[in-house]
């Protein structure tokens, strides 16, 4: 069984971080060069880790499938970043953004790790304005905020409707600088397949070229995963296609526990699906949600009308009339489950019947529509480029889509998790969200942990570790882990089956979808578990993978990402199943206020639940890390 | 009003660039595609045309494709002779079936150039814009040593044209469309995002002196003042930062002749 030490420290909230800081050890200046460091993905906590490590002296390697670092899907976040500054005088505060994350997460994320966030939250707007990120401005030249939803205050920071791209590029420019002077060794279209554990110590990776196909060993002092997160486990998700669980996934086959799995987060505006075909979702940003206003509605019989056509009486807005305090800034989980209970009440919209309207008339009305052009512009070029249709002139259809997952990689305050050795970042790991995550909080969060996290815990590890003890790659533990990647590699391509990788992942997410989305049941779940084992065997009997393994093999890498995605699929499953209470982005339809909100069990499920894989055929371990609130009060979330 | 999506399937004829690799001889190859809808993006017509390869034993069309919403850059089809198609102000992935016709014949090729070496099928290696960014497009701040942000104002128009620079994607579009394969876009786009910000003056003429001599050693080509470039750019980044890297290039090359330079200039770290 693993040991689960959450090692926060001691003392007052808000001093905890300070206190750590000065408690835990450092490597002195000449050391940090004999350190090794491998980062995995690129993204903003992978970037701004690998340079940041390597602005300290450490030696990093860092490994990107994509073809450069710059293309990780960070850069697809649209939004904002949120950060404590108070610049518009309207009551933010460090606390207040940590309550309002807290209260978010639906009282299930580690108090000193968010308290932790909205600390450094300060330092990573000060960081990428002097990076050159190119943040929205005032007349005045100084910053501009905009709201996101599940806060009362203006504190989300933004860079048109492209920010995740420009802190991406702050990061990417900053890593670059690292490349070029020899501080971080660059390996693009390099995908981990497997962790290297020696000794109980994370110490290394297997890697395939995706270019050539050729299989090599890294040896590193510590490992560290920013991976992103499994949200195409759905199949289909705003995540970008290559977006994938394998880092994750064959570390939790190595001993590190897998957290919380079943917190996903449905996205409540997206594009809806229009067809079989379908590869991906496209989200429509929640600042959308500032000036648009949801409705559907009020009678079934006008669900297919022109929308211009119904009149103001025969609307329902409904998240202004259940959540008049927080009207259409209402937490995403909340706006999702509303936005579903709409649609099984057979006011839903569009030709699917699967959709409500976000409408800008009053938007357009009150601004003008030069005003809203500049706000918004290019999120109404991308409606209009998928759906051929004009949101300046007829209300946008939008629908939940899953979009970020909260559960990852157990770490303890420091960010490693309990393979000691193997530290896990951003969206990968398990800490900041809770049940659920606030808009405008991840690009927080990835750079948080990325730029003034990982930098200071990372020397406690590696103080207590020998300088250049790293093992070498002629290591047996080395040989078995490529051994393994070969056998897996090998067993796709020799496979007579006669279906394409994509079969499998469109069936894996339906299944998901059905049983294990936004609104989940114990039959449900438990026919997700039949369904999925029995999905696994067909996959492994019935996939066509052509072409050979030492070329560029498309089929290949995606047969490897499907077959790790349905394993996972299953943990997430059994997760739902086991916590029985909703919370969050995890709702369960037995566990229900007469309303149809969320009700928690605080006294049985206020914990962590950390996964510990156990072999191919036995069932995984069901760790618990208590959560023990020692500031806030868990108490049940209201946004009326 | 809405629009007037017809559902109605049709057929196209793909005539697709097929190449093993970088020393194999490539050649275009006619696939056909059917039971298409008009609301399919390109890219996913392009995945069930491989699907249907796949299930007939054929190796499928090698694409660079990631995010599918037009921001990551990686997606980089040359589609009838046009990088990233028929739309205007849109990446390969953002282009829908509704943009073609029952009967088409639909030319699809890489980006080429000879600083984008070809990889396989329909994907090129643009490292070289990599090589360039680390040649200088950055502001050297060592995380942590930041002022406060509201310490540097900005003036609101400088930042606006920034982010216009900004929003490059790093795609290599204007490359493939140039015929001299010139990166000038893409290089005047990351030199004025930073020069046109406080923030980034005291590296500004290092920089741009840097980038462009980068830029010229991986092969690209130079300007020749056509705009194909600005035409095709999913970013619709305007050619005007061209001349501005220009001015920006010409003065930096001035100054770094006349100005006095510290005798003890190694002192900085």
């Amino acid at each position: 069984m693993a040991t689960l030490t959450s090692k926060v420290p001691s003392g007052p909230l808000a001093q905890k971080w300070e206190k750590h800081k000065t408690e835990i050890k450092l490597v002195n200046p000449a050391n940090k060069r004999k350190y090794e460091v491998i980062v995995v993905g690129a993204g903003l906590a992978g970037s701004s880790s690998a340079a940041t490590l390597a602005e300290l002296g450490y030696k990093v390697k860092s490994f990107v499938f994509h073809d450069s670092p710059r293309r990780a899907h960070s850069i697809a976040a649209q939004g904002g970043i949120n950060a404590a500054k108070n610049y518009q005088n309207d009551g933010d505060s460090v606390y207040r953004l940590y309550y309002d994350t807290l209260k978010g997460g639906d009282y299930r994320s580690r108090e000193a790790n968010v308290h932790r966030l909205a600390e450094v939250s300060v330092n990573i707007i000060d960081q990428c304005a002097a990076q050159g990120v190119p943040f929205a401005r005032e007349y005045g030249g100084l910053l501009a905020n905009r709201s996101f939803g599940g806060a009362q205050v203006s504190r989300t920071f933004y860079a048109r409707g492209q920010t995740g791209q420009q802190l991406l590029l702050g990061a990417y420019s900053a890593l670059s600088r690292m490349i070029a002077q020899g501080g971080v060794e660059m390996h693009t279209n390099s995908e981990m397949l497997d962790l290297v554990v020696i000794d109980g110590h994370a110490k290394g990776i297997i890697v395939r070229d995706l270019i050539t196909g050729k299989i090599t060993r890294h040896t590193a002092d510590a490992v560290v995963l920013a991976t992103g997160g499994y949200g195409n486990v759905f199949n289909l998700s705003t995540y970008a296609r290559g977006s994938n669980a394998t880092a994750i996934w064959r570390a939790y086959k190595r001993g590190a526990c897998l957290a919380n799995p079943c917190y996903t987060q449905i996205h409540p505006t997206c594009i809806p699906v229009s067809g079989e075909y379908q590869s991906k979702l496209t989200l429509m940003s929640e600042s959308l949600r500032n000036d648009g206003r949801i409705w559907v509605p009020k009678k079934k019989e006008d669900a297919r009308k022109d929308p211009n056509t119904i009149s103001e009486a025969d609307r329902d807005y409904y998240l202004e009339r259940i959540y008049p305090s927080f009207g259409n800034l209402c937490p995403r989980d909340v706006a999702s489950r509303a936005a579903m209970r709409m649609c099984n009440e057979g006011r839903g919209v569009g030709e699917t019947g699967l959709g409500v309207y976000l409408d800008f008339a009053d938007a357009i009305k009150r601004l003008g529509e030069p005003a809203v052009r500049e706000r918004y512009g290019n999120l109404f070029d991308i409606y209009h480029e998928i759906t051929a249709e004009s949101a300046y002139k007829t209300p946008m259809r939008i629908f939940p889509a899953v979009h970020y997952t909260m559960g990852g990689l157990w770490v303890d305050y420091n960010l490693m998790s309990n393979l000691p050795g193997l530290f896990v970042l951003g969206e990968a790991n398990f800490s900041d969200h809770g049940a659920n995550r606030l808009g405008a909080s991840a690009l927080m969060q990835g750079l948080a942990d990325g730029y003034f996290v990982l930098p200071y815990t990372i020397g406690d590890y590696l103080a207590g570790q020998k300088a250049g003890s790293r093992p070498s790659t002629d290591r047996a533990e080395f040989k078995e882990a490529e051994e393994n990647v070969r056998t897996m590699t090998q067993r796709f391509l020799a496979s007579k089956g006669r279906e394409p990788v994509s079969h499998f992942h469109k069936r894996l997410g339906k299944i998901m979808w059905e049983h294990c989305g936004m609104a989940r049941t114990r039959e449900s779940l438990q026919e997700a578990l039949k369904q999925i084992p029995a999905l696994k065997e067909e996959f492994q009997a019935n996939v066509k993978v052509p072409g050979s393994g030492d070329t560029l093999n498309q089929s290949l890498e995606q047969a490897g990402r499907v077959a790790d995605f349905i394993e996972l699929g299953e943990l997430l499953c059994r997760d739902a199943l086991t916590r029985e209470e909703s919370c969050g982005g995890h709702f369960r339809e037995e566990y229900q206020y007469p309303d149809g909100e969320c009700k928690r069990d605080d006294e049985n499920f206020g914990h962590v639940a950390a996964w510990e894989y156990q072999g191919e055929d036995r069932e995984p371990l069901r760790n618990i890390e208590p959560l023990n609130y020692e500031f806030a009060k868990m108490s049940v979330r209201s946004y009326k | 009003m809405v629009a007037n999506n017809s559902t109605k399937s049709f057929s196209v004829t793909l005539r697709v660039w097929r190449q093993a690799g970088p020393d194999q001889p490539g050649k275009f190859v006619d696939y056909t595609a059917t039971n298409l809808s008009p609301n399919m993006s390109f890219l996913e017509m392009l995945d069930v045309v491989n699907d249907d390869l796949t299930l007939k034993g054929e190796e499928p069309i090698a694409f660079a494709h990631d995010c599918r919403e037009g921001i990551c850059g990686t997606c980089s089809c040359t589609i009838n002779g046009k990088p990233h198609g028929p739309g205007k102000g849109v990446a390969t992935c953002q282009v829908y079936m509704r943009s073609f016709r029952e009967g088409d014949v639909i030319v699809v090729e890489p980006f080429r150039a000879k600083a984008f070496p070809l990889v396989k099928d329909l994907i090129t290696d643009r490292a070289a814009f990599d090589r360039i960014q680390q040649a200088g497009g950055y502001i050297s701040v060592r995380t942590g040593a930041a002022p406060d942000a509201n310490s540097i104002p900005v003036p609101k128009n400088d930042a606006d044209l920034a982010m216009d620079a900004a929003t490059c994607i790093g795609c290599g579009a204007c490359v493939a469309a140039c015929k001299n394969a010139s990166a000038m876009l893409f290089v005047a786009a990351k030199v004025s995002h930073l020069g046109l910000m406080p923030q980034g003056q005291p590296e500004r003429d290092k920089r741009v002196l840097a980038m462009v001599q980068t830029m010229d050693e991986a092969g690209f080509g130079n300007c020749t003042n056509q705009y194909e470039c600005s035409a095709v750019c999913p970013k619709l980044i305007s050619h005007d930062f061209i001349a501005r890297m220009n001015r920006d290039y010409v003065a930096a090359l001035f100054r770094a002749k006349f100005k006095p330079v510290s005798n003890s200039s190694g002192g900085g770290a």
